[in-house]
């Protein structure tokens, strides 16, 4: 018997050309008139000869004009001519050369380069070309410059740092009138006030003649914080590149069944409800819709969380997210891409972020106690020195001003990024990449940590966990049987040993819904579900045998006796050390699971979890992590899969290990590029080393300022004064933010490396032994 | 002092070239891919 759904597909190959020449096109985007762009994912470039083999083996395609691999997003960028019948399998090419690709969908994906870091680093060139030019003519000044030369040095001075602060300052400015606008106080309130009236009452002083200029004060500040600013947007935007780097879950489009019969593969925003799509076995379900034709297996396990394969045919109901497994499958779609499953977890998503956007970061609560105490102490200056010296306005002014100057939060504004940027590349190192500060204060904070099962607390792959009846050869010929499938539950019985060399089998096929068939020594064998396999062995059982689903297979000669192999999701091999470690720190632990209860309770027990609860909808999860919350704890959640995203955007804080969904891996706060679970605790405990450090800092910048600010009150801040305290402060705070990169795990986990997945940004972790510099 | 007038303006020409030869390397994309250009110069052809 073959399977309707192999003849449901016309497999020819001219077809399936056209079909991913389509495909290809539609995820380009034209360079100019004749020739397009197609970008494609090659995770595992990392050396030159990578780039050499590469970029010389796909130029010698007919119509590739220009080849250019980049190492830092491990991207290739192809040019060529679609109209020469040119090549359109460049997957297949880079295959040829050793390279797994992926193409990278540049319709959809529309994150091409990064207009703020650029524009940060000009302002910071800006900076730091007045910075340097001004602190020479400052030096020449203070080392005793005579009058007039004094005066032409600060003119000059005048006239770099005009341009240089208006322009490089921009971005403190917009973020301060829009926090003003609010109604609101943040750390660049302050930090304009002083850059804007140090440049005012310097052009007034050297515009009269003045001694006190404080041209290099304002703009050596704006260029310390620029650098601050610049390396906590360059953290953000690695982990953002490390997350969209890894490959795609969701196809861009699917293979559209046209009314007379033929294939064409269309973007998801071209089909309609009533179309009919294929869906080829290993791939995933673009559009919910319901099965027309065919028979397969579905993976489930990122959609529901259920771990084992289910069983499609006619007329079940299929989610878009879902993997088909072995054979080919026409689906008739029910609802369009923006009303298809993943759009609701994507609304969900959004809802919750919402609520959870109300967290202040560490720095603008300190902002709020500390603007208003500046600016109150500035007033009382100027009040207190115009009673003082009986009515000098001019002088009372200048002390106000340099009390402002002096008092200008920069090692305070450097206290929290500096601190949060270091830890955040110490654990880039360890293989998990940190979406932005935030995340490092609210893991300090968390109490409870609530993990999802599949993919996450377990691996997420089917293992042999018992084998009754059979004899020893049975094995080896189930083993090399299920050697020919790509069902997970094939994959795990064939890792269980070697298959003999001398092991012959012929005819060998795959029956989609039942399992694997072949021929040895001229006897049918049979792997697979129960009742399939009872019909040719020798004991004839009944098809109705209990567990007739997925969690068993069964393998028989015919006539021969029944073997059977129970299946179980691995566990991550220190899913247990690190629950352990988590609630020996007093943290609370829960598992909330999609997944059936039988499935859940003995992952629980094993872990020593006594609260979970399983066969939970994206909603359900939402709502407990919700009423967790609301009594007060802070959670941290851990899950990988598409029903988890909403979880994970609504929790506290939330982690997600690369292999899951994109979407999973884009709600979450941080991502877990290795294959093992330690490195969550890694990350609580940088987290609490980052909060003393920011901490330390904070009191670093208080002590500073209880010095600084009696000096410049009683009016003895001189430019120079001020030069020193703020940089001698500043240097004091990064030093101190440094000493996060001596502890104890200092280099990568050793496990780290080989555990990765095929697919993670390797080299990552290789090049960011240099610090954060 | 006649030194100055001309040493001032040279200084800062030459930081400026430095400056906009910065902001050229930066328009020219050869920022975009350091690891990329670290690997390269072992390229012996």
């Amino acid at each position: 018997m073959t399977c309707c759904g192999t003849q449901a597909q016309p497999d020819n190959a001219s077809i399936r050309s056209r079909l991913e020449r389509e495909r290809l096109l539609a995820a380009s985007h034209g360079a100019d008139e004749t020739t397009v762009q197609s970008d494609f994912l090659v995770p595992a470039m990392h050396c030159v000869g990578c780039i050499r083999a590469i970029e010389t083996g796909l130029a010698r395609l007919p119509g590739v004009i220009n080849v250019r691999a980049n190492l830092s997003t491990r991207r290739v960028s192809v040019r060529w001519r679609p109209e020469d019948n040119g090549p359109s399998d460049f997957v297949g090419a880079l295959a040829d050369l050793g390279f797994e690709a992926d193409l990278f969908d540049l319709a959809n994906l529309k994150d091409e380069g990064d207009p703020v870091g650029r524009r940060l680093l000009l302002s910071l060139a800006v900076a730091g070309f007045a910075a340097a030019n001004i602190m020479l003519l400052s030096v020449s000044v203070w080392s005793g410059a005579t009058a007039e030369t004094a005066d032409l040095f600060h003119l000059i001075s005048g006239v770099i740092a005009v341009p240089a602060v208006l322009y490089a300052g921009r971005p403190f400015f917009a973020s301060a009138l829009s926090a003003l606008r609010a109604a609101r106080l943040n750390m660049d309130v302050p930090i304009s006030l002083a850059v804007l009236l140090a440049l005012g009452i310097s052009i007034a002083e050297s515009l009269t003649g003045g001694k006190a200029a404080y041209f290099d004060a304002a703009v050596t500040l704006l260029f310390f914080l620029l650098i601050g600013r610049y390396l906590d947007h360059m953290m953000r935007q690695r982990a953002r590149g490390a997350v969209t780097r890894l490959s795609r879950m969701i196809p861009s489009g699917a293979t559209l069944v046209l009314p007379d019969g033929t294939l064409s593969y269309r973007p998801l925003g071209d089909i309609q409800p009533g179309n009919e799509i294929v869906v080829a076995a290993g791939e995933r379900v673009p559009l919910d819709g319901r099965v027309k034709k065919g028979k397969s297996d579905l993976d489930r396990s990122l959609v529901t969380g259920e771990s084992e394969p289910t069983l499609a045919g006619p007329g079940l109901d299929v989610e878009a997210g879902i993997l088909n497994l072995t054979a080919p499958l026409r689906i008739g779609v029910t609802r369009v891409a923006k009303e298809s499953f993943i759009a609701e977890i994507m609304q969900m998503m959004e809802a919750a972020e919402q609520s959870k956007s109300r967290y202040v970061r560490i720095a603008d609560r300190v902002a709020r106690i500390y603007a208003p105490v500046v600016h109150l102490l500035a007033a009382i200056s100027f009040i207190g020195w115009m009673i003082g010296t009986g009515g000098d306005w001019r002088t009372s002014l200048f002390v106000a001003i340099s009390v402002l100057i002096i008092t200008c939060p920069c090692a305070l504004a450097l206290a929290v990024p500096i601190a949060q940027v270091v830890a955040a590349n110490r654990l880039f190192r360890a293989g998990i990449p940190v979406k932005d500060g935030a995340a490092l204060e609210k893991l300090k904070e968390i109490d409870t940590v609530v993990f999802d099962k599949t993919g996450t607390l377990t691996l997420g792959q089917l293992r042999v966990a018992a084998v009754s009846g059979g004899s020893p050869r049975d094995r080896d010929i189930a083993m090399a049987l299920a050697g020919g499938s790509v069902h997970p539950a094939a994959r795990a019985i064939a890792d269980t040993g070697k298959v003999p060399a001398a092991m012959k089998l012929v005819d060998i096929s795959e029956q989609a819904g039942f399992g694997m068939q072949a021929r040895h020594e001229g006897k049918i064998a049979r792997l697979g579900r129960r009742s399939w396999v009872a019909e040719i062995a020798a004991t004839g059982e009944t098809s109705a045998a209990p567990g007739d689903d997925g969690s068993e297979v069964c393998f028989a000669r015919e006539g021969g006796p029944i073997m059977r192999f129970a299946l179980a999701d691995t566990l991550r091999s220190d899913a247990g050390e690190t629950v352990a470690r988590l609630a020996g720190g007093g943290l609370d632990t829960w598992i909330l699971s999609g997944d059936t209860a039988g499935a859940v309770a003995p992952v629980a027990a094993r872990l020593d979890i006594a609260k979970w609860r399983a066969g939970l909808t994206p909603h359900e999860k939402i709502a407990c992590i919700e009423a967790l919350q609301e009594e007060g704890h802070k959670v941290l959640f851990v899950g990988d899969g598409l029903n988890d995203a909403p979880a994970l955007a609504a929790a506290h804080v939330s982690i997600a290990p690369a292999s899951g969904s994109d979407i999973g891996r884009l709600s979450a706060d941080l991502v877990l590029t290795g294959k093992t679970l330690g490195a969550l605790d890694t990350a609580v405990r940088v987290a609490h080393q980052t909060g003393r450090i920011v901490r330390q800092n904070l009191g670093l910048a208080v002590v500073y300022n209880c010095i600084a600010i009696p000096i410049a009150v009683s009016g003895h801040a001189s430019p120079l004064v001020a030069a020193i305290a703020m940089s001698a402060s500043s240097i004091l705070v990064v030093a101190n933010s440094f000493r996060l990169n001596l502890g104890p795990d200092r280099s990568p986990l050793p496990d780290m490396r080989p555990a990765l997945p095929a697919n993670a940004p390797s080299g990552g972790l290789r090049r960011e032994q240099a610090g954060v510099a | 002092m006649n030194h100055l007038i001309i040493l001032i303006p040279i200084a800062l020409f030459l930081g400026g070239l430095g400056l906009a030869a910065f902001i050229w390397s930066l328009n020219s994309g050869q920022y975009e891919d350091l690891d990329g250009a670290a690997e390269r110069i072992l390229d012996d052809d």
